[in-house]
């Protein structure tokens, strides 16, 4: 049967891949709007505590975070540190980058303000202690102890 | 002159490919899509005056859960008292009654014990109804100085787990539904019927210099 027969070699057409680049940036404007460069290099080493019931906070720009942790550095000890923005910082000086971090804030926005407590899970209750009553004074009610999702 | 139409050489641009996936790769690793989640928390607004305003509560309306520096968590109504030494004996493992479910039976008193926040009835619209509910509980929970962040998140959660459960029972009851799947209305309507009430103390020192 001739039409079966292999004889006429034909070539396999080559696969137009002109449209390649366009898919590819596609994808990478995709990436490109939903990125949030990470804004802070953490200095303080940190395990969050796990937590099976935790919620999932939605809007970015309203979270303010507080890391509390040993620093990375162990030349600068093993003690409870906080790190604001990106250096280390004394409970006092909560107020202040509060009232900072709500000033960069569009006025609408400040009463939904979020803070994110990211604290190592050995930290001694003192330190979150003090550091929940300067949030209170600075107006900053609206928390979120930051927790892992696990556990059941 | 002959006019010759010069044509443009065609641009090479099969490396653009390679470019754009450079690019892409790039993004993918600075991106970080991992979204933070915690347990949300409201403080109290700082005290006005120098004297501090203390809100009088009943003794049957409050529990009273002490996270102390051994980490074990003491939970402790007017109806009975509870030691749990660590965190399985927490969620109930180990013989003994769980936390969440201490708490929910201190929310719901379902037999009406005299020991138990008082049930008032109230009306939280179709199709819940009016129903008695404990609408002056409050479960205050202590710590010491020396406790661990990771116990106190625990007992934190064991409670929030509570309601939760307490939630989901409801609309399972009320709008045979999940939680998850009620409109905002309808959430709304159920948080209104087991609203978190959740008093952190403030810090107290025991046994202190």
């Amino acid at each position: 049967m001739g039409k079966f027969n292999k004889s006429g070699k034909k070539e396999m057409p080559a696969l137009n891949s002109s449209s390649m680049p366009d898919i590819v940036f596609a994808i990478l404007f995709f990436f490109m709007v939903t990125t949030t460069m990470r804004s802070e290099t953490l200095m303080v080493r940190m395990k969050l505590p796990t937590a099976s019931e935790v919620q999932k906070l939605e809007k970015k720009s309203l979270v303010t975070y507080i890391n509390i942790g040993a620093p990375m550095d162990t030349r600068l000890g093993t003690g409870t540190q906080m790190q604001l923005n990106d250096r280390f910082a004394q409970v006092s000086e909560i107020q202040d980058y509060i009232a900072q971090e709500k000033a960069s804030m569009n006025e609408a926005d400040q009463p939904l303000m979020t803070v994110s407590i990211k604290a190592d899970e050995e930290t001694r209750m003192q330190y979150i202690t003090d550091v929940k009553q300067a949030l209170r004074q600075a107006y900053a009610l609206k928390i979120s102890y930051s927790a892992r999702q696990g556990g059941n | 002159m002959a006019k010759t139409i010069r044509k443009v050489p065609a641009l090479n641009a099969s490396s653009m490919a390679d470019i754009s996936f450079l690019l892409l790769t790039f993004f993918l690793l600075v991106s970080n899509m991992d979204v933070d989640s915690g347990l949300a928390r409201r403080l109290p607004p700082p005290p006005q005056t120098e004297e501090q305003t203390t809100v009088d509560v009943q003794r049957r309306n409050l529990l009273v859960v002490l996270v102390n520096a051994q980490n074990e968590t003491l939970v402790q109504n007017q109806q009975e008292t509870q030691l749990y030494a660590n965190e399985t004996e927490l969620r109930g493992e180990g013989g003994k009654v769980a936390l969440k479910d201490m708490v929910k039976e201190f929310v719901l008193n379902t037999q009406n014990s005299s020991l138990l926040p008082e049930l008032s009835e109230e009306d939280f619209g179709a199709p819940i109804g009016t129903v008695p509910v404990t609408a002056q509980h409050v479960i205050s929970i202590q710590n010491d100085a020396t406790t661990s962040y990771k116990a106190y998140i625990a007992v934190q959660n064991e409670v929030v787990r509570a309601y939760n459960e307490l939630r989901e029972e409801g609309s399972r009851k009320y709008f045979n539904t999940s939680y998850e799947d009620l409109t905002e209305d309808q959430q709304g309507q159920i948080n209104n019927l087991f609203p978190q009430r959740i008093s952190e103390a403030e810090p107290k020192n025991y046994g202190g210099q």
